[in-house]
């Protein structure tokens, strides 16, 4: 069953796919942003990851590897941020800010001599005969394992979130910073180390980019996929499985416009790619209009440096 | 067996900690016995927090040691502390709003067992000790006794040998108080030490056996609190006698502040709202407004100030709705607020007094002129205050910030006060602020009512309260008690305006 020539199964599986980068990069963002860190350097961040991976990839040949490296550039980036925030206590917007800025412009210089060369392919997870199952076997079957590693993550950093002691002082410190000074954690640490794990999965998102989705390299290849990857977190408030369905859904939608435009819909496609940015500005709308901070569910120490002072 | 006999728990010698620019700690000693209830009695400032800090692990000292049960004690982190078996409750900042019960419970332990058996230990021990708890509950749903509640289990659930208590009675009605000395009894008879901080004299006369009294960060004195009277515990914590304020009654006249049935949704995360509110306040009086913190109090200066807009008629000034109105009108109507927060609410942290005096008074003092700062008008009125209000600054061109707390609250206080006001709101006017302070700034409140203002005065402070305003009220989860006289109102009366013990009860002894 086909509507305007786009057939079902191609577009659950190709939204799939393309909602892979910011999944990444949102429940990394997440992850910070429960620790009480505002990090809005997650497209710079992004881009670094593409080109690090995109690079590595080339010259080692290996996929994996590439993403590897496309983790350790993000992670590097972040650390950056980490720094000027934890360290120098730097205002965190602005040095978001910076640090895409920063990022946008670092790629572009290293990655001037890759342009126009292909990586080496990724190929999906040979599942043998579950990928012949009809419908099903396109949807869920036919992936490259990135795709399931981003799943993973979801998984796992709910799981962590909720089940795990470590996930417990992690909002904790997210909620109060001077509660958990004063109970005697370590708030820099491991505002710290939330956010190289922000950065790293930033980093694998960017890699997927120019390693799978598009794949080679271009300045400027995310494309404002880090912001998107922001807007999410926000409209997830703060909930994993919720990124994963704000993903599919800014991600769904991206599909959508191609596919329709290819289809020829009468429906301007300016619309279709200005939705997703509406949509969240109105779940914002919708859920600050009720009880304030508390109903969104926002880290209350979200964006506010700490400084242990008597 | 008396307590002097019982063997020695933690005894501390020399300690010494300093700050840039202030020794918080010189070379201060004494020691506590296993199952004594001993009070460190200092006012605000006098390095009280400090000394526990260090107790627990959070501040190293510069100088001096600490043994436990005869052996050396130096807890690097508060975690070594609670494994020596050292607990504290702390006066603030030790609750996570948005986790339940059960999970801020389980991150003031070392090594907390599964949820489950958490949340079941957690009953039980609550059962035992006359404070019930339900570990589901998120904590910013909770009272502020209720809270308390969290911390001592907390600490109850590491069979601490030593419990220190932070202010503890600061959030509490009377009859939580009498609950909870009931409670601290019950585990100072079963051999748990408590090291018991606050600058309230009679329930240090009323609970602790011994008493190490700091001023400026120095002993300067230890008591048998029991055989001490308030009086001269007060005079050793202060350094000086003191003077109660001196009150002129002014003729009563005509109700300048009526507030009626005013219901307010709160803005603020876990606040109260404020349901069905009226009072009214005539020109020359003092309204006091009691309760916990957290009942209403921060809402309700809000909707005073015009920060929160209400329906017009509900709050009406001389006989005119203000209710809809915002702060710059209700100015110019004649009320001026200080509210709670010296820093970031009632003063721009970063801006000089200078711009800080201008930022309230410009409607009144008229600073402004077609959109223009009056700079000079500006600086002599910031001025003005200081030498009024004796600010100890270096000048008015200081930030904010670089005050003391004490300073920066007479200046606050001064400011409003200073613009020749009909109506006076303020919530907690002497918070943090050490004794001679807090009296002048009560004598200028009084003043300003001889004078003829209308003022309503919010505080935890019960003794303040009593000691300058003509009608008493209270506040409970957002309800404004009927305002009564204060003359020949009972502790106990006030209590029960106040919520009384918030459905705790007395614990099952020996259960």
């Amino acid at each position: 069953m086909d509507f305007f020539g786009i057939t079902p199964s191609v577009l659950i599986a190709s939204l799939i796919v393309a909602s892979v980068p910011i999944l990444m990069a949102a429940i990394g963002e997440l992850v910070v942003e429960r620790a009480g860190v505002l990090n809005l350097g997650v497209e710079g961040m992004m881009i670094m990851g593409a080109i690090c991976g995109f690079i590595t990839a080339v010259e080692t040949g290996s996929p994996v590897l590439g993403f590897l490296g496309g983790a350790a550039g993000g992670a590097a980036l972040s650390l950056i941020f980490g720094f000027l925030t934890q360290y120098l206590l730097a205002n965190q917007v602005a040095t978001g800010l910076a640090l895409t800025l920063f990022g946008l412009g670092l790629s572009s210089l290293i990655g001037q001599s890759y342009v126009g060369i292909k990586p080496p392919p990724t190929q999906p997870v040979p599942l043998g005969p579950l990928a012949d199952i009809p419908f099903i076997g396109r949807v869920v079957f036919s992936h490259d394992w990135m795709v399931y590693a981003s799943l993973a993550a979801v998984a796992g950093v709910w799981a962590f979130l909720r089940y795990s002691r470590a996930g417990l002082i992690l909002r904790a410190v997210g909620e109060s910073h001077d509660a958990a000074h004063a109970l005697g954690y370590k708030v820099v640490r491991i505002r710290l180390l939330a956010i190289v794990f922000g950065g790293a999965l930033a980093g694998l998102g960017g890699a997927y980019v120019s390693l799978v989705r598009v794949p080679q390299w271009t300045d400027g290849i995310t494309a404002g996929a880090g912001w998107i990857a922001l807007a999410i977190v926000v409209f997830a408030s703060w909930r994993p499985w919720r990124v994963l369905l704000g993903a599919w859904l800014f991600g769904g939608i991206s599909v959508l416009q191609l596919n329709l435009q290819a289809a020829g819909a009468r429906i301007p496609v300016e619309y279709l790619s200005m939705s997703p940015y509406l949509i969240t500005i109105l779940v914002l709308v919708i859920m600050s209009s009720g009880r304030g901070r508390a109903a969104l569910n926002a880290p209350a120490a979200l964006g506010q440096n700490f400084h242990a002072s008597r | 067996m008396t307590i002097a006999d019982r063997p020695e728990l933690l005894s501390v010698q020399g300690i010494t900690k300093a700050y840039p620019g202030v020794v918080a700690n010189s070379d201060v000693s004494f020691t506590i016995r296993e199952g004594e209830v001993h009070a460190l009695l200092g006012e605000n400032g006098a390095g009280k927090s400090t000394l526990v800090k260090m107790i627990f692990g959070l501040v190293k000292p510069d100088a001096g040691q600490m043994r436990l049960r005869g052996a050396d004690y130096a807890p690097q982190k508060p975690g070594q502390a609670r494994a020596a078996g050292v607990a504290m409750v702390f006066q603030h900042f030790s609750l996570f709003e948005a986790l339940n019960v059960a999970e801020n419970v389980a991150l003031g332990m070392e090594n907390p067992p599964p949820m489950r058996e958490l949340a079941a230990r957690i009953r039980a021990v609550s059962e035992e000790y006359g404070l019930p708890l339900d570990p589901g509950r998120m904590v910013g749903d909770l009272s502020a006794g209720e809270r308390q509640r969290v911390e001592i289990i907390r600490c109850l659930l590491q069979d601490p040998k030593l419990l220190i208590m932070d202010e503890p009675t600061s959030v509490l009605t009377p009859q939580e108080v009498e609950i909870l000395f009931k409670t601290l009894r019950q585990l100072s008879a079963e051999g748990t030490a408590i090291l018991y901080i606050s600058h309230k004299l009679e329930e240090i006369r009323n609970l602790c056996d011994a008493a190490t009294i700091l001023r400026r960060g120095k002993v300067v004195g230890t008591a048998d609190p029991k055989a001490t009277t308030a009086r001269e515990l007060a005079e050793l914590m202060v350094g000086t006698t003191l003077t109660p304020p001196e009150r002129r009654r002014a003729d009563r006249g005509e109700v300048v502040l009526g507030v009626s049935d005013l219901t307010l949704a709160s803005p603020i995360p876990f606040g109260t709202e404020l349901k069905n509110v009226s009072f009214t306040v005539a020109k020359g009086e003092i309204l006091g407004i009691a309760g916990v913190a957290g009942n209403g109090q921060d809402e309700l200066l809000l909707a005073l100030s015009g920060e929160l807009r209400a329906p017009a008629d509900r709050v009406r000034i001389n006989g005119q709705p203000v209710g809809d109105l915002g702060p710059e009108a209700r100015r110019r109507a004649g009320l001026v607020a200080a509210p709670e927060e010296r820093l970031g609410h009632a003063a721009v942290p970063d801006m000089s007094l200078v711009e800080n005096a201008l930022l309230s008074g410009a409607v009144r003092k008229g600073l402004t002129q077609r959109g223009f700062i009056d700079w000079a008008g500006a600086e002599a009125f910031a001025a003005q205050i200081v030498k009024d209000f004796d600010v100890r600054t270096p000048g008015t061109h200081v930030a904010a910030r670089a005050l003391s707390g004490g300073n920066l609250q007479k200046f606050v206080v001064g400011r409003e006060l200073s613009q020749d006001p009909s109506v006076i709101v303020i919530n907690q006017p002497t918070w943090g602020v050490d004794a001679a302070a807090a009296a002048a700034i009560r004598q200028a409140i009084l003043d300003r009512a001889a004078a003829g203002a209308a003022v309503v005065v919010i505080s935890q402070d019960l003794d303040e309260l009593l000691e300058i305003s003509d009608n008493f009220a209270a506040l409970n989860e957002g309800r404004l008690s009927r305002p009564r006289p204060v003359e020949g109102l009972t502790i106990d009366q006030i209590g029960l305006m106040m919520g009384g013990a918030h459905g705790m009860e007395v614990a099952h002894h020996g259960a």
